[in-house]
This record gives structure tokens, C-alpha cells and sequence, in this order.
């Protein structure tokens, strides 16, 4: 099992012909992703890499049945093709662009309430299903199929977790990425809910880091409603205040979002914390009891 | 990115918010010259990106010209310390020459990003003149907040309600009210990610005036504001973070010595924290990008080598889809091209990744080699001490 996508999600890859959109789109096809569609403003009518290119989002929707969207936009439209997908009325968009100013993804937030729709990043390196299906940048060949679900914060340190988890066996049912930035789509409490209710997920591992309250809004959660063993691991216990750490989002401001207070918060809700990043794959072990 | 006090005070003026009468000068003879317009008892405050600068000796006030000249002689070119500098200070190349205010009353007035709630938020405060932090561990019922509704901007009765609160009046609150909109204005028009007027003052003529400005904006949007991107000033930013920013790097220098070069920000955090866990501690923060080339490694490795604290480094590289036989010769490349004495740690991972050990182990370079991260830290931790 597995939440948001599975063999039968429809994806239209909006930047299809810029050059990270045709590199990764290869790569998506080749992981056996069904790409329906590409979009491309002044491009449409032509065929990218065997895929019918079209002007508009909700001409793909309409043309070629797309259910989900893949931006590979530059940074300044990025949230403008967000809004786009969104109004074409598709249902889960993953957004992988780097650098979309603040006020941009505040606005396509706003756009986005009250619709029918999962956001997922931006500045992330997607989500993938093991074996059925990936919309992203992520390396496939490190995920196995299983039963642990993953939402992570970062790129790079996501398929570490990966790794070490696939190493001891166990699989994963979806990865989810969440973002790096300082506003993003889905947060961690909105994918617990959809991992408490998949019966493919036995466990879950947090991977966040300093920023924001997203980790101390998920322990309140976890605390309260979430009945499935939770394992995390908090990135930047030796960042420096008032620097932003490479990702947007990943700043100690006025003393808030160090990675004490969200350590704490999550073993305050019974999470199973691990100090080091090497120890991710061996706390899941813990938690599962096997 | 950061600017100076000036020019926050340039950017926010242009808005409509009212600043103090002054002048920027870079020598003691501009600063009398200022003094002589303005007739009037001045303040001298360096401009420097750091705050608490009165406690450094970075603001005086000066009676004459002739004292201004020579109170400047002494501030340009000094090495001011503050609470937020660090011990090595900061050098002071320019002073802003400004209007004396007679005050009647000192507030407080900022805006921010509220992550959790999605939107700009504008507080204002009571308790001017000090750190807000402070206030809101003290006394968080005194800092009133409105946030605003993205589709429509601050609401002209968010900033009477704020006004209000701050216990304002008459003539003096509709200057609130319009100081407040014209903030909020210059906030998102710039596309900040701080606006703080700290103190905002009621003068005893009941004027409304920005005291104090910072700003800080939004290194996503910089790019789309190039009158905002030539006031970035290298002289305030760390020699190696400036060059490293050259290539695209992230950079940050800390105090440890055990290097590091990794991709992507949250496995640099975290080989960062699992040098800490080893018993080490990490000499910076370096990304090359999740999607690293051959030569951001170069580049990286140049920015690396440079700084002399380092002892030891590690080269923790999750590739994936990245080929690690890339990733290896860019790494002899520079290690050859540098002749760097430092120990070498490199840890790889992804495709091709036998061969990019094999590159590195035939380059004849005395590369350490480390399987997982608990490995490569406790290498390289070993051999920087």
C-alpha cells in the first residue's frame, strides 16, 4: 500500500523541455512512472522524450487524463504553475523548484485553501512508492518496497534514511519529502494522518531540522492521535543561530526551532529520537520490535 | 541578506515612512559638513550589521560640527565590538550623521514571516528600545499582533487597532496608522523577511519617527530587486562564505576543525552533527548542491583547504542518481591541483560508486576510505586531533 500515488497516478510534468525537466522526466519513465503529459507555455503539439507536450495544464488534464503534476518550473514561476495545476483541477502536486521567493508560495497557499488538492514541496526532492511509482528527483534503485513511511525535510539526508532502512530489510511503503523552504505544501501532520490510516505502514520516521515548529506541531499530534511507532532524527544540533543553513527554511530565528526543543518535543510523544544520523535504520528496528 | 541601518532608511522613506533628517558620511571632515546643514544637534551612529552598537561606543551624540568632526575621527576606522558581533568586531567605515530627536516616548514596531500561519505578521509593542525576544518572554501581553490576509494586505483597521494599542491619539496616531501601512508596504514590496523599527518614537512634537531600521530580505527574491542586491556589502560578510558564494556554495564557517564537504543541506547539518557525536567539532557548513558536479567538488574543495583551522575533512557525498566516478575526479582533480596536506576522509554513495573508490584509490593520494557516516566521522575525527 501506499498514500497520494500508486500505479494508476496520470503525471504531467510541467518544464518538461527545460533541461532538469528532460533529465528527470528519462529518469521517471525509466522507474516506470506513467508520464501523460508535458506542459510547456508556446510548446504545445510537439512530443518530448514519446510524451504529447501541451500549452496548459487543464489541456493535459483534459487531453490526456493527468491526475498529478511534477514542476520542474524555474524559481520566479514556479508558484504561478502551482496555481496553474491547482485550477486545472489536479490532485496532488509535487513541486520540485529551489528558490521560489517567500511571498510567491504565501500567495499560492492562499490560492490552494479550500481546494481539493495536496501540495508537496517546493524544494523537495519529490515522493515515491517503491515499485509503483515516483514523481521526483530521488534515486529509485536505493527504495525498496515495504511498510515504513517516510517524511523528511531534506534531500541528500532522506536517502541515507533510505538506505539504512532498505539495508536492514525493511522497505518503504511511501517517501515523502516535504521541503525544505520556509513556507511549504503538505506538512508532517497532514501525511501522519494519510501513514495512520494506510494499512501498508507499520512505522514512520520524521527526518526534520532547525526551523520553524513543524516537528513540535507533529509531536502535539503524534501525542494525541497517532497510534504507530514514530522514529526521527532532527539535522542541525551543532547549526549556529541566525544562519540560514543552505535550505531556506533551515534557520534558528530570536532562539526559536533549535534542534533541542524539537528533540524534546518528540520524545515528549514518545518517539523514538535517534542523536546521530547513522542510527535512523537501527531505531526502526527498535520500534518494530524485530 | 542583510543591509545597513541607512540604507533601510533610504528604502523605507521612499515608502512613506518618515525617517529622521541625515546623512551618510565616510570621512570626520563629511561628518562636520553634515553637521553644518543640518544646524543641529546631531547623533553619530557606525553603521555596521550588528545590533546593540550603543553598547559598543558606536552611537554618540555631538554638539558642533567641530565635535562631530572629531568624534568621527574616532569611530571611522574603529573596531566596534557589540553583544552580536562576536570578539572580533566589526570595522566601521561609515557613520550616519542624524537629527537629534527629543523623545517622548520609545516603541516598538516589526514585521515578520509567521511560518506556522502562513503569512506576514506585524507586531507592535510598548516596550521600545529593547530586544523583543526579551519582551516576549517577560511580558508576550504586551506585543499586540495582526496578521495579514495575503489577498488583501494589511487592512487600513489593522493599523488603527495596532495604533490604538500602543496607547496613541489623535494627530499622533493617524501618523501611526500611515507609519504603520507605509511599513507594511515597503515589507512586502522589497520583499523582506524583517522590517523592525526599533525604537519607533513619539517625539514631544507628537512626530512619528523611525528611530532605528533594520531590514532583512529574502535571498529567493533578491535576484528580482537589483537596486536591493547592490546594497549587499561584502566588508560585513565572512572572506571565505563571500568567495564560497561566488560558486553557488553554501558556506558557513564555524570554530571547530574537522572540514566538511557534503551535498545537500540536511546531510551537511547532519555530518556536521555526527562529527559532534565522534568527539569532534565541525570547522563549517559546506554544500555543494544535492545534484553535485565535478566542479562544484573543485570549487568546494578550493574554499575548503583555505581556511587554516582545518585539521582533518570529510567528504560525505550521497550521490544517488549522481555518478560517483564524476564525483571522484573532481576530487583528485583538486587534491592534486591544491597539493593539500590535510587528511582526507571520503565517504560515497551511489552509482558507479566501486569505481569512484577506485579512482580515488589509484590516484597514489593518501584518501582514507569510510563506509557509512559513522565510519567517515570517526575517521576523520581521529585524525584531526
Amino acid at each position: 500500500m501506499s498514500i497520494l500515488i500508486d500505479k494508476k497516478t496520470r503525471v504531467v510534468v510541467q518544464g518538461i523541455t527545460g533541461g532538469e525537466g528532460t533529465f528527470h522526466t528519462q529518469k521517471m519513465i525509466e522507474y516506470g512512472t506513467k508520464i501523460v503529459a508535458g506542459v510547456t507555455p508556446g510548446k504545445g503539439g510537439m512530443t518530448h522524450l514519446g510524451v504529447p507536450v501541451f500549452n496548459t495544464v487543464a489541456e493535459a488534464v483534459e487531453k490526456a487524463g493527468a491526475n498529478a503534476a511534477a514542476i520542474f518550473v524555474p524559481p520566479f514561476f514556479a508558484a504561478d504553475a502551482i496555481m496553474e495545476a491547482a485550477d486545472a483541477g489536479i490532485s496532488v502536486i509535487v513541486c520540485i523548484t529551489e528558490g521560489i521567493p517567500t511571498f510567491d508560495m504565501i500567495k499560492a497557499k492562499a490560492f490552494l485553501k479550500n481546494r481539493p488538492v495536496s501540495l508537496i514541496g517546493p524544494n523537495t526532492p519529490g515522493i515515491i512508492s517503491p515499485g509503483k511509482c515516483k514523481i521526483g528527483i530521488m534515486p529509485g534503485h536505493i527504495h525498496t518496497p515495504g511498510t515504513i513511511g517516510i517524511i523528511s525535510r531534506s534531500g541528500t539526508l532522506t536517502y541515507e534514511a533510505v538506505q539504512q532502512v532498505s539495508k536492514m530489510g525493511f522497505g518503504q511503503s511511501t517517501a515523502v519529502g516535504i521541503g525544505g523552504d520556509p513556507i511549504v505544501g503538505m506538512k508532517y501532520i497532514d501525511l501522519l494522518k494519510l501513514f495512520k490510516k494506510d494499512k501498508g505502514t507499520e512505522a514512520v520516521i520524521i527526518i526534520g531540522e532547525i526551523g520553524g515548529t513543524a516537528e513540535e506541531e507533529a509531536a502535539e499530534y503524534i501525542k494525541k492521535e497517532f497510534n504507530k511507532p514514530v522514529v526521527s532524527f532532527i539535522a542541525g544540533q551543532t547549526a549556529p543561530p541566525g544562519r540560514r543553513m543552505g535550505h531556506a527554511g533551515a534557520i534558528i530565528a530570536g532562539g526559536k526551532g533549535t534542534a533541542k526543543e524539537k528533540m524534546e518535543a518528540l520524545e515528549a510523544a514518545r518517539v523514538l529520537v535517534a542523536k546521530s544520523p547513522a542510527e535512523i535504520g537501527l531505531k526502526v528496528k527498535e520500534a518494530l520490535g524485530r | 541578506m542583510k543591509i545597513h541601518e541607512y540604507q533601510a532608511k533610504q528604502i523605507l522613506s521612499q515608502y512613506g515612512v518618515q525617517i529622521p533628517h541625515g546623512e551618510v558620511v565616510e570621512t570626520p571632515a563629511k561628518a562636520r559638513e553634515a553637521v553644518e546643514r543640518i544646524g543641529r544637534r546631531v547623533v553619530l551612529k557606525a553603521q555596521i550589521h550588528a545590533g546593540g552598537r550603543g553598547k559598543g561606543g558606536g552611537i554618540k551624540l555631538a554638539d558642533s560640527p567641530q565635535e562631530a568632526e572629531s568624534l568621527a575621527e574616532k569611530m571611522i576606522g574603529m573596531t566596534l565590538v557589540t553583544p552580536q558581533t562576536g570578539p572580533q568586531g566589526r570595522l566601521v567605515k561609515r557613520l550616519l550623521v542624524e537629527e537629534a530627536q527629543d523623545i517622548a516616548k520609545e516603541l516598538y514596531l516589526g514585521i515578520v514571516i509567521d511560518r506556522a500561519r502562513e503569512c506576514a505578521v506585524v507586531m507592535a509593542s510598548t516596550e521600545g528600545g529593547v530586544e523583543i525576544e526579551k519582551v516576549a518572554a517577560e511580558h508576550p501581553e504586551l506585543i499586540f499582533k495582526e496578521w495579514v490576509n495575503p489577498a488583501t494586505g494589511l487592512a487600513g483597521f489593522q493599523a488603527r487597532k495596532l495604533a490604538f494599542e500602543l496607547g496613541l491619539a489623535g494627530e499622533t496616531h493617524k501618523q501611526a496608522v500611515k507609519f504603520i501601512s507605509s511599513l507594511f508596504k515597503a515589507f512586502q514590496m522589497s520583499d523582506a523577511s524583517l522590517a523592525e523599527i526599533n525604537p519607533l518614537i513619539i517625539t514631544r512634537a507628537g512626530a512619528v519617527l523611525a528611530l532605528d531600521a533594520k531590514m532583512n530580505f529574502d535571498d529567493n527574491a533578491v535576484p528580482r530587486h537589483p537596486e536591493i542586491q547592490a546594497m549587499r556589502d561584502l566588508n560585513e560578510e565572512e572572506l571565505l562564505e563571500v568567495e564560497a558564494s561566488k560558486y553557488n556554495l553554501n558556506y558557513i564557517k564555524l570554530d571547530g576543525n574537522v572540514g566538511c564537504m557534503v551535498n545537500g543541506a540536511g546531510l551537511a547539518m547532519a555530518t556536521m552533527d555526527i562529527i559532534k557525536y565522534s568527539g569532534g567539532m565541525p570547522a563549517n557548513f559546506l554544500d555543494v548542491g544535492g545534484g553535485v558536479t565535478e566542479e562544484a567538488v573543485m570549487n568546494a574543495f578550493k574554499i575548503l583547504v583555505a581556511d587554516k583551522d582545518v585539521k582533518a575533512a570529510l567528504i560525505n557525498i550521497f550521490g544517488g542518481i549522481v555518478r560517483c566516478d564524476l564525483i571522484a575526479n573532481g576530487i583528485v582533480k583538486a587534491a592534486k591541483e591544491l597539493s593539500t596536506q590535510i587528511p582526507i576522509v571520503v565517504r560515497l554513495e551511489g552509482t558507479n560508486v566501486d569505481l569512484g573508490k577506485r579512482i580515488l584509490q589509484d590516484s597514489g593520494l593518501a584518501f582514507t576510505p569510510a563506509v557509512g557516516m559513522k565510519d567517515a566521522a570517526e575517521k576523520v575525527v581521529a585524525l584531526a586531533k
